[in-house]
């Protein structure tokens, strides 16, 4: 869903004369909503910018992802990133089909990380 | 094996009973806009879809939450929080950002020159929102106002 939300950001952007890069991690959802420009990389959901904890690897990651700006010269081309995860593990849990729902219950109210959140957005004068 | 999103996500919910996704799929080419100067020269602005948020902001819900938040890109990375309809992948993001939400990475790149510059802040906003409309019709042109202001000549789009 994130990926299409960026694939139709993306194409209001670069309508109004902002060129747009989008990086993802869902190759066949970035294929479908052809942005003006994608970059792929293979790495599991919640990981585009890079592995956790390894500054040499975001980097590669995000200055790969830019070098499609030069790179691209065509709508809708898509570059894939060199980069390897390594362990194929997360791809099990990728692709099960069994009948799950990860997603979190659909509430309307602020869903704060931690609660000294809630705090810190009162003291800055929201209404929280 | 690549992964095939919209297939699995397909199959799941059927098995669930609930009714098949529609996915957005394009059926004109993109738009095109050229960046009319290399990118060592150009204001970049970054958007995430990542459900993050600065300390001190309001944190996003989980329900078609089309807004956004503008997050100074000086933000240290110890100051970024994350509120997602899909918290499951979150789970290292919560421990690193970086692996979403690239802000001290572009500053680094910044600093050695890859980039021109960085916009004053970048955006983020809670990209599970189901309804494509409301996508077009709220976040885009929000997003779109947001960038025209930071006077940016282009931008990364980090899906999560």
């Amino acid at each position: 869903m994130c990926h299409q939300t960026v694939c139709l950001v993306a194409r209001h952007l670069e309508a109004h004369g902002i060129p747009t890069l989008a990086l993802g991690a869902a190759r066949d959802i970035l294929e479908a909503g052809r942005p003006p420009r994608a970059a792929f990389v293979d790495y599991p959901l919640g990981h585009t910018a890079g592995k956790p904890f390894d500054r040499a690897d975001q980097r590669s990651v995000i200055a790969g992802a830019l070098r499609g700006f030069d790179t691209i010269g065509d709508p809708g081309g898509l570059v894939v990133l060199p980069n390897q995860w390594g362990d194929d593990a997360w791809r099990t849990e990728a692709t099960s089909t069994e009948a799950r729902d990860t997603r979190q219950p659909r509430d309307e109210t602020p869903q704060w990380q931690l609660p000294a959140d809630r705090e810190a957005a009162r003291a800055a004068g929201l209404e929280v | 094996m690549t992964v095939n999103y919209m297939e699995t996500i397909r199959r799941r919910y059927e098995q669930l009973g609930y009714t098949p996704y529609r996915w957005y799929v394009a059926d004109d080419a993109p738009p095109w806009q050229a960046l009319d100067k290399p990118l060592s020269q150009a204001r970049l602005g970054l958007l995430s879809t990542s459900g993050a948020y600065a300390v001190g902001q309001r944190a996003y819900h989980y329900k078609d939450d089309t807004s956004i938040r503008a997050i100074p890109s000086a933000t240290p990375p110890a100051d970024i929080r994350f509120s997602h309809i899909t918290e499951n992948y979150l789970v290292d993001a919560k421990r690193d950002p970086e692996t979403i939400f690239p802000l001290d990475t572009l500053r680094e790149l910044r600093d050695e020159g890859v980039i021109g510059e960085l916009a004053d802040e970048v955006y983020s906003c809670m990209g599970g929102v189901y309804s494509q409309r409301r996508v077009r019709e709220e976040t885009a042109p929000a997003v779109l106002a947001a960038c025209q202001r930071q006077r940016i000549d282009c931008a990364l789009l980090v899906a999560m």
